[in-house]
Parts: C-alpha cells; sequence; structure tokens
C-alpha cells in the first residue's frame, strides 16, 4: 500500500477543505476504499477520516413523512432499525442482500453510494481499464465479461455499480446531500452516478472536497410500503454481487396499480431506473401479462457488451418475478435468504 | 508523523504510538500484542478469519484502520473464556467438530457470538448459514458450525431464562 498522511477533521467544514485538496480521499469504514488501496488501484496521498464526525450516524424521522439517513449510518444498523424496515422494507431487504454481516456493520450508507466497480479488469493493475487509468483502454471488452453491463455501457466502459442499496433508493427518488466548497446542496440519486460515455473515469457528478452528509428519501416513498420487494440473482446465494437484480414498489388500489416504482441493478454504472416499464404500469390491473410488457420496456435498450446477452433475458424474468413478488405483498418478515429467488417464501409466479 | 491512540482490548486499557497511518487493526492485534489468535487469510475481507469484535460488533479487523478506530474496545478471540472456562461457542465447537484444521475458527467463533447478539437469526438453521456467509471454511466443516452455533445458542438462551425466573 501506498504511504499516505492521516487527517482527522474535526467539523465538515474542515473535512471538506482538506479532501478539496490534489490527491485526498474520504474515509469512511474503508470496506472498499482499503481493499483498492491494498491492491494498489487507489493511491491517495491523504485520507481523510470523517468516521468520528458528530451528527452524520442518526436516522431521522422528518415532519414532511420522509426519512433523513445520516451518511455515516451502517448498512446493518439502517436495515434493522424496525420503522425504517416496515417503512421502506426493499430497501431493507436490498442492504441484508449484500456483502456479509461483518461488512455491513462496518460499511456507511455513504460509502455504499461511493464504492467502486467490481469489474476484475479495474481491480487487476497489469490490465488496460480507462476507468482507472483514462485513456489506457479496455481489457473487458475482449475478456472474462458475463457480468458486465447490458445498459448504457460504451466502448470505453462495460462495467457495472455494483450497490444493492442504490437500487431500491433511486426507484424511490432518494435525494443525495452534499457538503462542498460551495456550501450544502442536493441532488435525486439517479443523477449521482454518471454513465461512462467518453469519459468512464468521472464516475460520479461529484467535484473535489463533496461529502456525502445524508440520504433523504421524499414522503412518497413510504406510500409503497405494503408492495415492495428487492430480488437478486448472485452466482452464489449469499455474499456475493448481484449478476442481475430488481427493485419493484407498487400502490394497489381497488384492483389497479396506482403507480409503480421499478429499478435494475447489476446491469450498467448505476443503479437503472425503468420509467418506461413504470409508465405501462400505471392504471392497470397487476397481471404477470402487465409485468410481461414492463419487462419488455424495461430492456428495450439493452444489448450485450460480451459474453452477457444472457442477462438481458434474465434481467426480464427478475423484473416480471419480483413485481409479482409485490404485488402479492411484502413479507411480515425479510426471508431468511434475503432478495434470493431460491427463498422459501411463496407468493412469486413464474416468469 | 506519530500518531498516538489508545484502545481497550480484551478488557485492558492500552496505549500505542503508531509510526505510519497503515497499520490495520489485524497487523496491531497480531503484531504488537501478539494476540496471533485472530488469523490474517485473504487481508481484503473475504474470507471472515480476521473477525473481531469492536465495541461489541463483529467486523473484519483487516479492512479496519488501527489509527480510524481510536478509542474503540475491542474483544478477541483471547479474551471470550473467563479463565479455564470456555466461552459455551467455544465449547460448542468442539462438541459438535466445528472444525478441521482450525484456522478459521477463532474467526468463526467471534463471528457467531456477534451474530448471537445481532438476534436476527433465532433457531433457523438457514438464517444461521446466511448470518455466518463472511466466514470461509476451506475443510467445510460448516454441518458442524451449524450445529455448534444452534446449541450455543439453545444453551445460553436457557440460561438467560434459568437467570431471569
Amino acid at each position: 500500500m501506498k504511504p499516505f498522511d492521516y487527517f482527522r477533521p474535526g467539523t465538515v467544514a474542515e473535512a471538506v477543505v482538506a479532501a478539496a485538496q490534489p490527491g485526498a480521499s474520504y474515509l469512511a469504514a474503508g470496506t472498499n476504499l482499503l481493499d483498492l488501496m491494498k491492491g494498489g488501484v487507489s493511491r491517495p496521498d491523504r485520507l481523510v477520516d470523517v468516521t468520528h464526525l458528530d451528527g452524520l450516524d442518526q436516522i431521522e424521522r422528518l415532519a414532511d413523512g420522509g426519512v433523513r439517513i445520516g451518511a455515516l449510518v451502517s448498512n446493518a444498523d439502517l436495515a434493522h432499525d424496525a420503522d425504517f424496515a416496515k417503512s421502506y422494507p426493499a430497501v431493507a431487504e436490498a442492504l441484508l442482500s449484500g456483502a456479509s454481516a461483518q461488512l455491513r456493520n462496518a460499511a456507511t450508507v455513504g460509502g455504499n453510494l461511493l464504492q467502486r466497480t467490481r469489474c476484475a479488469y479495474f481491480y487487476d493493475t497489469a490490465s488496460r481499464c480507462n476507468k482507472r487509468e483514462a485513456g489506457s483502454g479496455c481489457d473487458a471488452r475482449d475478456g472474462e465479461n458475463r457480468t458486465h453491463a447490458v445498459l448504457g455501457w460504451s466502448e470505453n466502459c462495460i462495467a457495472t455499480h455494483p450497490s444493492d442499496f442504490c437500487v431500491p433508493l433511486v426507484a424511490l427518488d432518494a435525494i443525495v446531500e452534499i457538503e462542498g466548497r460551495n456550501g450544502r446542496r442536493e441532488i435525486a440519486l439517479d443523477e449521482l452516478h454518471r454513465l461512462p460515455g467518453d469519459t468512464p473515469e468521472r464516475e460520479t457528478a461529484f467535484e473535489p472536497g463533496d461529502l456525502v452528509v445524508a440520504v433523504r428519501l421524499p414522503p412518497a416513498a413510504r406510500g409503497f410500503a405494503a408492495h415492495a420487494r428487492y430480488l437478486k440473482v448472485r452466482d452464489r446465494t449469499s455474499y456475493a454481487f448481484a449478476v442481475v437484480s430488481a427493485a419493484a414498489a407498487l400502490q394497489i388500489e381497488n384492483g389497479k396499480i396506482r403507480e409503480a416504482r421499478l429499478a435494475l441493478g447489476g446491469v450498467a454504472a448505476k443503479a437503472w431506473r425503468a420509467r418506461a416499464a413504470e409508465d405501462v404500469l400505471r392504471g392497470v390491473a397487476p397481471t404477470v401479462a402487465a409485468f410481461q410488457e414492463a419487462a419488455r420496456r424495461a430492456l428495450t435498450d439493452a444489448k450485450p457488451s460480451g459474453d452477457n446477452a444472457f442477462k438481458i433475458e434474465l434481467a426480464r424474468r427478475i423484473v416480471v418475478r419480483a413485481l409479482s413478488l409485490a404485488a402479492a405483498g411484502t413479507p411480515a418478515r425479510i426471508p431468511a435468504l434475503p432478495a434470493s429467488p431460491f427463498a422459501s417464501t411463496s407468493g412469486a409466479i413464474h416468469a | 508523523m506519530n500518531h498516538s491512540i489508545s484502545l481497550t482490548v480484551n478488557g485492558a486499557r492500552r496505549e500505542f504510538v503508531l509510526d505510519d497511518p497503515r497499520v490495520s487493526l489485524l497487523d496491531l492485534l497480531r503484531e504488537r500484542l501478539h494476540l496471533t489468535g485472530t488469523k490474517k487469510g485473504c487481508d481484503r475481507g473475504q474470507c471472515g478469519a480476521c473477525t473481531i469484535l469492536v465495541d461489541g460488533k463483529r467486523i473484519n479487523s483487516c479492512l479496519a484502520l488501527a489509527i480510524s478506530h481510536d478509542g474503540a474496545d475491542i474483544l478477541t478471540i483471547e479474551g471470550v473464556a473467563r479463565g479455564d472456562q470456555l466461552h459455551p461457542m467455544q465449547a460448542a465447537f468442539i462438541a459438535h467438530d466445528g472444525f478441521q484444521c482450525g484456522f478459521c475458527t477463532p474467526g468463526q467463533i467471534m463471528s457467531a457470538i456477534g451474530m448471537m447478539s445481532e438476534a436476527q437469526a433465532g433457531n433457523d438453521p438457514e438464517r444461521i448459514r446466511e448470518c455466518m456467509s463472511g466466514n470461509l471454511c476451506r475443510c467445510g466443516a460448516y454441518a458442524g458450525i451449524v450445529d455448534a452455533v444452534l446449541d450455543a445458542q439453545a444453551g445460553m438462551d436457557e440460561a438467560n431464562q434459568r437467570r431471569s425466573a
């Protein structure tokens, strides 16, 4: 690991000033960053440790009906917060389907958003990677790429964003609160992560020094609690990243869908909101035929980036299954194998 | 630049001067305190052999910078027994052959102890397997590990009930 200076700021403002310097990087739990530093993939000159900052580890219910999650809340604490899990069950299930219990105890909300891709060529410093080293090329393009992107990719980069958490958050219109050199601002989570285009090294809308201080769910997000699921296919049932995942959330009134939310994970450089699919579900009965049409729309623009054409059909089926599970109703308890299509809980309509 | 930190390790307060911020909690425990029960397996957060409790919660000590955990309360495998009396989880691993070579065992036991305080698994073997998926066992002693956890949990639940009766 390359040597670095360590700085522990006393305030958010001090942190922003320190992290805005070239070569500086924020440190939260470090569950991804330290791994990247050990491999020589990330080589910061200075770590700005935000874990001792006050006031960033609260889950606040807002007067308007929304919720504000501090950036330093751990994945485990958020998923196991009874009121949060009841109000946003797909978010809790997504959190519990990610990583291992040890990592969930350490990993933070802010860090989850800013974790890096798990593309093997990004991790292997002997390989060419436009994300790690702009302009060097992409060895994933002709390499082992069965898990790579099928939506929003470019010739320069076919990596995916690995977060489970971001998938239901994007579906529920999450907002990211950022402290930066020019003060506080907020952006939609959907606009935080960038698609690769010609600049895959620029992964987010962040400027130097920007610090995630909180993630907010708007009041409307609570309205999907009765019909919300996260479903995740992975190469092994636990402790693995998604090959394809989907968050589905419905509001059903008088036998018809009043509003639908759908996002996909493991398919692009960001959690992929499927608005065209949501549109066709509005006002119709929650039937398999309707869900199949939604799935078709969600993947209309998908194309393989390598040996991964199977992911397109898999994604369609996961969408139908996730919507079917959501329509059947949020279970009283998260299944023993969170988000697994192999969970013993019934209620799935096979696609 | 040197950094001073203090940690409580297995109940004892310890002060450290770090001349390099790169040292992980794992390396600090093994090389500065010679507490070698906590194992270095992958050193990348994948195998769970380095699992310890920090402020009561299980984490991978290989992915934790010591300097960032200034003030933390740490429990390692060396701190779970009371004198010669094994922790019930240790005894259950022996009773159920929850290991073969033993390399992953301290991490498995610390993870299982952490899991019990999280109270998410209950007595459901499927849930225990899921909650223990961050600990790999190359020998494949998983069946014994699940039995040990179930047994230790039942015994400790019973003991708690006796205490509160």
